[in-house]
């Protein structure tokens, strides 16, 4: 049975007080319920649904002192939700439009890629085969075309074509491995 | 996300009091006040009548009206500091010394010789009083900034407006103490104008500067 918001209140205020057990089933529940808040809000793609659900429960967890015990928990928790939810729509997160997986949104040339994102690209393509790598430099961040660059190398387009896509597979790989952890 | 991040969160958690964005708001609001009352002594001094005045009832008011306007934004931010929650119920106690001092404002100037009224609107120093409050509020609403970035707002703007004009009140209290004007009608148009600048400055900041994460 789906706990109320009285129930989510009680386990909320034990959690204030300390009690480990209360606040483990409060996260379980919120996590499904993030899960979903997301999900109804953006894309189907797991793994920005999952960072969402992460950060705002990281959130709740570092701003509980910020939770008024007569306040509704449910308000004040989606509260939070949509602040996150907010901010990932600032920092251009709807990576769901750009095909090829996650790794294509790390080369729309975008004024706001920090250094930081830069620096995580160039140790992710080092991991790629030397020609991938050149190839995805061109097409991606000098912006040639896929013609152009087949001429450049002497490959056909279609080489071409399916070179990026393995390439850029492996690259969204990479970064679903590691992103777990960030 | 898995459950070792589930348990990592429940393993850290610790009691938290009743008090922490009461305390944290103080925090900020007095490292502000501090400073702004060591720039008001060393930029203007406190007032060369201090002794007299301490003994008239509008001294006290000036004070009485920063102090009133510090406590009820302060607790108007401090629901505001929450997510979801509303000032509604805080913020409308403003109404009181508003309304109390316009009225003995009033009552001032229809006592007074129509010559004179002028003066009492306007003192010596009407110029440069809300300006001089407004600079004596910046301190206190940057520690009061910085004390709402470790909170969690989600109403930006009347977060901003909150502790702006709590600092408004701080930054009152502090230029009372230096500055020479006694009169009702003074104090409710010039004092509530430098006060009310520094809300509309926090209201203008607030989404710039009071995103946490």
């Amino acid at each position: 049975m789906q706990p109320s918001e009285a129930d989510l209140k009680a386990l909320m205020i034990a959690s204030l007080d300390g009690d480990k057990a209360a606040y483990r089933t409060l996260l379980e529940e919120m996590r499904w319920r993030l899960c979903a808040y997301f999900r109804n809000r953006l894309s189907r793609d797991a793994a920005e649904i999952d960072d969402l659900v992460q950060d705002t429960l990281m959130a709740i967890h570092n701003h509980r002192g910020t939770y008024d015990r007569a306040q509704m928990f449910t308000a004040w928790s989606y509260a939070i939700a949509r602040h996150k939810l907010i901010d990932h729509f600032r920092r251009g997160g709807r990576r769901q439009t750009v095909p090829l997986d996650d790794a294509a949104a790390l080369f729309v040339t975008d004024e706001s890629a920090s250094v930081d994102a830069r620096h995580d690209l160039e140790k992710a393509l080092q991991t790629l085969p030397p020609a991938t790598q050149a190839l995805i430099r061109d097409i991606k961040l000098r912006e040639l075309s896929n013609a152009q660059a087949a001429a450049a190398r002497g490959m056909s387009e279609t080489a071409v074509k399916v070179a990026l896509h393995r390439g850029l597979k492996k690259l969204g790989a990479y970064f679903h491995g590691e992103g777990g952890a960030k | 996300m898995s459950d070792e991040f589930l348990r990592s969160l429940s393993a850290d958690l610790a009691p938290v009091s009743r008090w922490t964005v009461a305390r944290r708001l103080a925090l900020g609001m007095s490292g502000g006040v501090i400073v702004s009352a060591v720039l008001m002594l060393v930029l203007l001094g406190p007032r060369p009548d201090m002794d007299q005045s301490m003994t008239t009832a509008m001294f006290w008011m000036k004070l009485a009206y920063a102090l009133a306007f510090a406590v009820i934004a302060g607790f108007a931010a401090e629901r505001l500091a929450r997510p979801a929650a509303s000032a509604r119920g805080r913020i409308e106690w403003l109404a009181a010394p508003i309304l109390l001092v316009i009225v003995i404002a009033a009552l001032r100037l229809a006592a007074a010789a129509p010559d004179s009224r002028a003066l009492m609107l306007m003192g010596e120093s009407a110029r440069v009083c809300p300006w001089r409050i407004l600079f004596f509020a910046l301190p206190p609403l940057a520690g009061l900034v910085w004390a709402m970035r470790g909170l969690a707002p989600t109403r930006l703007r009347e977060a901003g407006a909150a502790i702006g004009l709590a600092a408004g009140g701080a930054g009152a209290f502090v230029y009372a103490l230096a500055c020479t004007e006694s009169t009702a009608p003074f104090l409710a148009i010039w004092y509530t104008l430098g006060m009310a600048a520094s809300a509309a400055l926090g209201w203008a900041l607030g989404p710039l500067v009071l995103r946490w994460r």
